[in-house]
């Protein structure tokens, strides 16, 4: 009987599949079931925010960021408000940079909970999920107390954070960190040997160091590669230069060894909340420069000079020098940048964002090819894709 | 011996067992989870839920139609208009949030330097239509007799941070 060649089939996978983190929408082509051809289709949660923020001042294109990765909102804040920094040439008080960095780790635990909780439920494990957000819960009252929001916090500022943290809140956190590493410890229980996880995982979607750099890796997904690569380390931002952390990297750079390295990341991030607060000085949380930040409420009003300045900055907003910067944090994806371009006014001539989810995404073809279909939801779910901030 | 350890695991389904072993110790924990309308979690004095405009205790109404929040708001939710009232004094005659544009950032009431505009403890005002978020003055007053006692405890506590 002659040989006949089959046409491939072809299946579009999302963008209302609930493993598919969002509004992906994935064309597969399929040979049987294995894939041939992965190919990601993106844009359908896109908002405009660069092109929004051209229009709003300095200020009031904050909360933007919060709603990039919705999963770790503080990160991105923290992006933006550095390159302004940058622009401005400001110093942020000693208490504002330990304040960001202790708000940044928690965003990283909130972030690494829930994807390696989303990972295992990608991969057929309920548990971890339900017991993941417990723990976010408590994370979220912590921003909540701070700020005023549980997601969107709205809390690091160019110059600083908005307000101290109320007292208090720092002896909640330390005895929620008491407890946090018998949770890391119960979901490894769940998970690292576990061997459905495994059968799902190791060895799928591999990628070596070459490619990864190739493909604009950054993050987790590129330490799992074996790449000793953070940003908190090779260029410290903020006071991530007096504290003490390691960095894990993986081996394989397979969907295991990223869940593998998140895991790791968890317990730095819980080690440097706890010398964030054990470190924490006293002092102002934002930088004394009425140009850029609003006086005391108690000084505005009685102070002329300081209602002044405080209509000003909220109506107009403060003038950043011309210039451009690029600034960069080691979100909890990977590396997100902001490049902002200042021409001068209150409002950004540009702001692209650089979003790690992005590049990520653009090697799902690489890392699926070859694989089988049940695979797919493998390697999206340890690429921790968010759409928020993939389709801006 | 690896080998040999490895092979046991495998056999005995070591790894599956002590994780059922856990699922069913976490079985006997209190539960953590609330019975909502019932039983609701903890919110700080600096939550930002429903705006709500206050008044002085003597009745009048503190806006005096400056329009810094207008000004700040990113999401453009807030419209208002203003003409001196008979007695001369300047105050808002239309005063709207768009409750569906807003974003719930805070800088409305971070902008307010008298203390007007509130984002106050309320999170359940969830409507049947779209027209019902729409808040007018009267409503937004309406909202601040309401929660007063509540949104000024946690001003008087906030008091010292701002």
């Amino acid at each position: 009987m002659p040989e006949t060649e089959i046409k491939n089939y072809t299946l579009n996978f999302g963008p209302q599949h609930p493993s598919a983190h969002g509004v992906l929408r994935l064309v597969l082509e399929m040979d049987g079931e294995v894939i041939d051809r992965a190919d990601p289709h993106v844009g359908l949660l896109h908002r405009g925010t660069e092109k929004l923020i051209e229009y709003k001042t300095y200020l009031q294109a904050v909360p933007y960021f919060d709603r990039l990765d919705y999963v770790s909102p503080q990160n991105q804040e923290h992006a933006f408000a550095i390159a302004v920094e940058k622009l401005l040439g400001l110093d942020v008080p000693l208490r504002g940079q330990y304040l960001r960095v202790l708000y940044a780790e928690i965003g990283r635990v909130l972030n690494h909970v829930f994807t390696v909780c989303a990972f295992a439920m990608d991969v057929g494990a309920m548990t971890p999920m339900l017991w993941g957000f417990e723990e976010r819960e408590r994370l979220m009252e912590f921003c909540e107390r701070v700020s005023g929001a549980r997601m969107h916090m709205n809390y690091f500022r160019p110059g600083g954070v908005t307000m101290d943290m109320p007292a208090g809140l720092a002896d909640d956190i330390w005895a929620w960190s008491e407890s946090f590493p018998k949770f890391i410890d119960d979901i490894e229980e769940l998970l690292t040997e576990n061997r459905i996880f495994k059968q799902r995982s190791v060895d799928i979607g591999a990628i070596t160091a070459e490619q990864a750099f190739d493909w604009g890796f950054s993050g987790p997904n590129l330490r799992a590669c074996g790449v000793p690569w953070d940003l908190r380390k090779a260029q410290p931002y903020d006071c991530y230069a007096d504290l003490d952390f390691d960095i894990p990297v993986g081996k394989h750079g397979d969907c295991y060894d990223r869940y593998l390295v998140r895991m790791y990341e968890l317990r730095e991030s819980w080690k440097l909340i706890r010398e964030c607060l054990k470190k924490m000085p006293p002092g102002p949380v934002k930088v004394d420069d009425r140009k850029i930040a609003p006086p005391p409420r108690a000084e505005m009003k009685h102070s002329m000079e300081a209602l002044i300045h405080h209509f000003k900055l909220y109506t107009e907003g403060y003038h950043v020098p011309a210039g451009e910067t690029y600034s960069v944090v080691e979100a909890p994806k990977g590396e997100f940048g902001v490049y902002l371009v200042s021409d001068g006014t209150n409002r950004p001539y540009r702001c692209k964002i650089r979003a790690p989810g992005f590049a990520h995404l653009q090697a799902m073809n690489l890392l699926c090819r070859g694989h089988m279909l049940a695979d797919v939801v493998s390697v999206l779910g340890s690429l921790d894709i968010v759409f928020g901030e993939v389709d801006r | 011996m690896s080998f040999m350890d490895r092979a046991a695991r495998t056999i005995f389904l070591s790894e599956l067992i002590s994780g059922l072993g856990l699922t069913f110790r976490y079985m006997f924990r209190p539960k953590v989870t609330l019975n909502y309308p019932y039983e609701k979690g903890p919110i700080s004095p600096r939550f930002r839920g429903e705006h709500a405009l206050r008044r002085y205790p003597n009745g009048e109404e503190r806006c005096i139609a400056c329009k810094l929040c207008e000004a700040i708001c990113p999401a453009q939710a807030i419209t208002i208009e203003a003409e001196p009232r008979a007695d001369g004094s300047r105050r808002t005659t239309r005063y709207d949030i768009d409750m569906v544009k807003c974003i719930y950032c805070g800088y409305c009431q971070e902008a307010c330097p008298v203390d007007a505009i509130v984002e106050g403890p309320n999170f359940e005002f969830s409507t049947e239509t779209r027209e019902e978020l729409l808040y007018d003055k009267d409503r937004l007053l309406a909202n601040g007799d309401r929660w007063e006692s509540e949104i000024a405890a946690n001003l008087a506590a906030e008091a010292p941070y701002r």
